[in-house]
């Protein structure tokens, strides 16, 4: 699993200039989504992944990166939405998010990544309050790019520790009930 | 030397020397009159106040003064240990233990609030008692020396003060001993009237070793403290130093004993020095001279004994003081040998080690798999006996992290002295296997479970002793502690000769809370070990320590979140045994590798009884029901490929898996039978917290991830979800 784009948190790259974010696009059921690229630690090929048992459906399994074992999920079923086939272009995304105690990471699967854009602050509109076909408040905003919106995902909110976990306890309680995420 | 650095050392030997503090204490609760006890006690505060001056921790000073004045009445025979001291000496030792406490938090900052108010409270109890103890006793020290009676040679010299005389090693500085935090430190027993700093030593500035302490000082001290305690100022730099103390009102000829241990060539400046802090006059100095050359054929005799015998030559102190003097300084000695043989290391540095020869582990594993594939003896040959080394540095790695369990039974000897005196039982503690070692995670983390545990046996357990001698037991109940290893694992017992468990009872709070049907059939084991579920309490009186529903589930979670088990037995009238069950080390363990599906499992070796293939007869039947002959065993049996939802195809051959777990057997069915496998536990991570049946991961020789599987758990599920699908049935026969 080599590492297609590498990027680091390090502050001393001046990725953010004044009045714009830096965002890493990509592709997920046709639609274009984006996260702050601050959030991104990693993208790497998708490789193989071990199934866990008696999970909830958008926890796809887990991942050796490089001796220390992640967690990958499925975006597409925690949107709600059928899992999406995988590709060659298929990615997974290693995202850090903070959590009691210390930061997480966790993968999450997208059918392709496209880029690095650049968006001004005032280029970014309020989140529509339905329409998106996702959650409302996994929208942080709608980014203007080339005429067109890019939902920019509030990546905290969508891969919130608490409620991931609450999730994986409901489907541990229900056992087997769960099915095999599909991946068949 | 960095202070920070000898700070935390000073607060960790300060804990040590607070537990052993705690030990010596509860020891003399039965024996008062322990000599040994009584000094080590002693020495245990000198060394908390003694490093506490070094660092400026005048209010831990203050407080330890007082504690150690008293126990030095004690060591006289002044004071002796009865309860009441012995409960003001715990409440102190827990008041130095939140002193420490506050030093590790806040520094030299001084306390405010409650923490000094509470130590003056103590301190005012400790001064009580050696008012009324102690008020028959001798007149305080200073004045003793006073009434030494006056020797032909020698007058008494005018001043009132002592005198210390220090030249300090070239070493001090290097050993982080610097000379103004001993002056210092005098500045808290008293008055420093004058000092004088001497230079002689000094060598020329080129050959000057900025390290190197040259120093020396001659002070006038004026302090109502003994010489005991002046002495012990320099306790930390009297391997490496010259120390001199001189009691106010000495007799000249010790001055003179003192000029003359100088080097001859600097005797009258050193005579001047005298003069100049102000401890002899102008005509002591002359006078002492003169009796120097009067007496100059014999001085050598003077010069040549050690200290203690021209004291008690003098008859200052008396034969068996020095005697006693100096058995302490060889246990110290003893003691800080004994000390050299660990070393402290930063607990973070060793999970480093530990995490990196996991990680060899896994990098062996992998070679050692390339190696048998590739086929080529000789390399085969090296990668197995790397394998086996790293298997050595593997096993001594993981000997490092094991400690002996005995440190944290022995801390429930206070509880279970605090806790019975609360109770007004009457309980002895029995400890064995005290020197299990186990790792210290694990060590760290049941100390609250066990706690519980104790404080169950104690409240709970035992009865009162009027119902004890009733049902003919004695009066003074037990509680015993014990440990020990099993097949790959730790067992810690918690025992009670108590009452025992009401089995009826419990089954009857049970099926009340909900937690079990009428119709379900349990036997003893089964319900004895209900009191383990949330929400269950018994004992119809909630008191101070227990009793509120809470804390028999926590102590499970609990030792469950250490991959460790809890099982209750017990007996009416007899007691209760409740078994801990622990791994004995958290990092690294034997696996068998089997695979289900496309996945792989790992079960933990020391579980695997045997493995069995099925034959196509016994296949045809397990489709039918979940158990098999087992020789004449019936074998219940799980399919965790059903169980886990594993698609692919059924393997050509089915193999069951046979795990032993506390007494029961099951048997996994799974596709493959891979081997032993020893792996390095990965944590799941906090996403699968919730997650049961499944322990943890590892890394294969490949690097795919295999999960491990939580035994105990899966068995519980299987057994729970049988019970949940046959239970409406039940339910509705006996409704019938």
């Amino acid at each position: 699993m080599g590492a297609l784009v590498k990027t680091t948190q390090a502050v001393d790259k001046p990725l953010v200039s004044h009045g714009s974010r830096q965002f890493l696009t990509f592709l997920l059921g046709g639609e274009m989504f984006a996260i702050d690229i601050l959030r991104i630690k990693e993208i790497i090929e998708y490789g193989q992944v071990t199934p866990v048992p008696m999970v909830p459906d958008f926890i796809r399994g887990v991942i050796n990166l490089r001796g220390s074992v992640v967690p990958v999920i499925y975006l597409s079923i925690r949107f709600g939405h059928a899992p999406t086939e995988t590709t060659r272009r298929t990615c997974i995304v290693i995202v850090e998010v903070e959590c009691e105690g210390g930061k997480l990471d966790i993968g999450i699967i997208v059918d392709s990544v496209s880029e690095v854009l650049e968006i001004p602050d005032s280029e970014i509109e309020p989140p529509p309050s339905f329409g998106a076909k996702i959650r409302a408040d996994f929208i942080d905003g709608m980014g203007k790019v080339d005429g067109r919106f890019v939902i920019l995902l509030d990546i905290a909110r969508v891969l919130s520790l608490d409620e991931l976990t609450m999730l994986t306890a409901m489907g541990t309680e229900k056992g087997t009930a769960v099915e095999a995420a599909g991946a068949a | 030397m960095n202070l920070d650095q000898a700070l935390a050392t000073y607060i960790a030997e300060s804990r040590d020397l607070l537990g052993e503090m705690e030990d010596r204490l509860l020891h003399l609760e039965q024996d008062p009159l322990d000599g040994d006890a009584i000094n080590a006690l002693f020495r245990a505060v000198h060394t908390i106040k003694g490093s506490a001056g070094l660092f400026g921790l005048d209010y831990v000073v203050v407080f330890t003064h007082v504690v150690e004045h008293a126990l030095d009445k004690v060591r006289e025979g002044e004071l002796t240990f009865d309860a009441e001291l012995i409960a003001v000496m715990l409440s102190c030792r827990d008041h130095i233990d939140a002193l420490i406490e506050h030093v590790s938090a806040c520094g030299t900052v001084v306390p405010e609030g409650e923490l000094p108010a509470r130590g003056e409270a103590l301190l005012d109890q400790l001064r009580q008692r050696l008012l009324t103890q102690a008020s028959a006793g001798l007149p305080v020290d200073a004045e003793s020396h006073r009434t030494a009676e006056v020797e032909s040679c020698g007058r008494e010299v005018s001043g009132d003060n002592w005198h210390i005389s220090v030249r300090f090693g070239q070493d001090s500085l290097r050993n982080g001993m610097d000379p103004i935090s001993f002056i210092r430190y005098l500045g808290t027993l008293g008055e420093v009237v004058s000092i004088v700093t001497l230079f002689e030593n000094l060598p020329s500035f080129k050959d000057i070793d900025p390290e190197a302490c040259y120093l020396g000082f001659e002070m006038s001290f004026k302090s109502a403290a003994d010489k005991e305690t002046i002495a012990g100022t320099f306790d930390f730099v009297r391997q490496d130093s010259l120390v001199r103390i001189l009691p106010p009102h000495s007799k000249l000829s010790d001055y003179l004993s003192l000029i003359q241990m100088q080097d001859p060539a600097s005797d009258p400046k050193l005579g001047d020095i005298l003069v100049n802090c102000g401890t002899l006059t102008r005509q002591e100095l002359h006078d002492a001279l003169a009796f120097q050359q009067r007496t100059a054929a014999d001085t050598e005799d003077h010069v040549a004994p050690p200290l203690g015998e021209i004291l008690v030559g003098h008859r200052l102190v008396a034969e068996e003081a020095v005697n006693a003097a100096l058995q302490k300084q060889q246990q110290i000695r003893e003691n800080k040998a004994r000390e050299n043989l660990y070393i402290r290391v930063l607990a973070d540095k060793l999970d480093h080690l530990i995490n990196l020869v996991g990680e060899l582990v896994i990098a062996g594993a992998s070679a050692n798999l390339l190696a048998r594939r590739q086929g080529d003896k000789g390399l085969q040959e090296a990668t197995s006996r790397v394998t086996h080394l790293v298997e050595d540095i593997r096993d001594q790695a993981l000997q490092l992290r094991m400690v002996e369990i005995g440190d944290t039974f022995n801390r429930f000897r206070r509880v279970v002295r605090d806790v019975s005196l609360e109770l007004g039982k009457e309980i002895e503690l029995q400890i064995d296997g005290a020197e299990t070692e186990l790792d210290k995670t694990v060590v760290e983390q049941i100390g609250d479970p066990l706690l519980h545990l104790v404080r169950n046996a104690i409240d709970h357990g035992i009865e009162p002793a009027t119902v004890r001698i009733a049902a003919g037991k004695p009066a003074k109940g037990t509680v015993s502690l014990n440990a020990y290893h099993d097949s790959g694992s730790i067992i810690i017992e918690v025992a009670d000769d108590g009452g025992g468990l009401n089995r009826d009872k419990i089954l009857k709070r049970a099926i009340e809370r909900g937690i079990v049907t009428p119709e379900q059939n349990l036997d003893d084991r089964d319900i004895y070990n209900l009191i383990f579920e949330p929400g269950f309490s018994t004992v119809d009186q909630v008191t101070n320590l227990s009793g509120r529903g809470v804390g028999m589930d926590v102590v499970k979670r609990n030792i469950t979140a250490l991959s460790g088990s809890v099982e209750l037995d017990s007996q009416l009238g007899a007691g209760s045994v409740v078994s801990i069950r622990l791994p004995l080390t958290l990092a690294i363990i034997d696996g068998f590798l089997v695979g289900v599906g496309g996945s792989f499992y790992v079960v933990p070796l020391d579980m695997v009884v045997e493995c069995l293939e099925l034959s196509a007869e016994e296949r045809k039947s397990a489709l039918e029901r979940n158990y098999i002959n087992l020789r004449g065993e019936v074998l219940p049996f799980l399919r965790l490929r059903d169980l886990f939802r594993e698609n692919g195809k059924a393997g050509r051959r089915e193999n069951i898996v046979v795990v032993q777990f506390s007494g029961r057997k099951a048997g996994f069915m799974v596709d493959e039978l891979l081997g032993e496998f020893q792996t390095v536990i990965k944590p799941l991570g906090k996403l699968f917290v919730n997650l049961q049946g499944i322990s943890g991961s590892t890394i294969l020789g490949g690097g795919e991830v295999a999960l491990i599987l939580d035994v105990p758990a899966l068995l519980q599920m299987a057994a729970n979800k049988e019970m949940q699908v046959t239970a409406p049935f039940a339910r509705a026969v006996a409704t019938l």
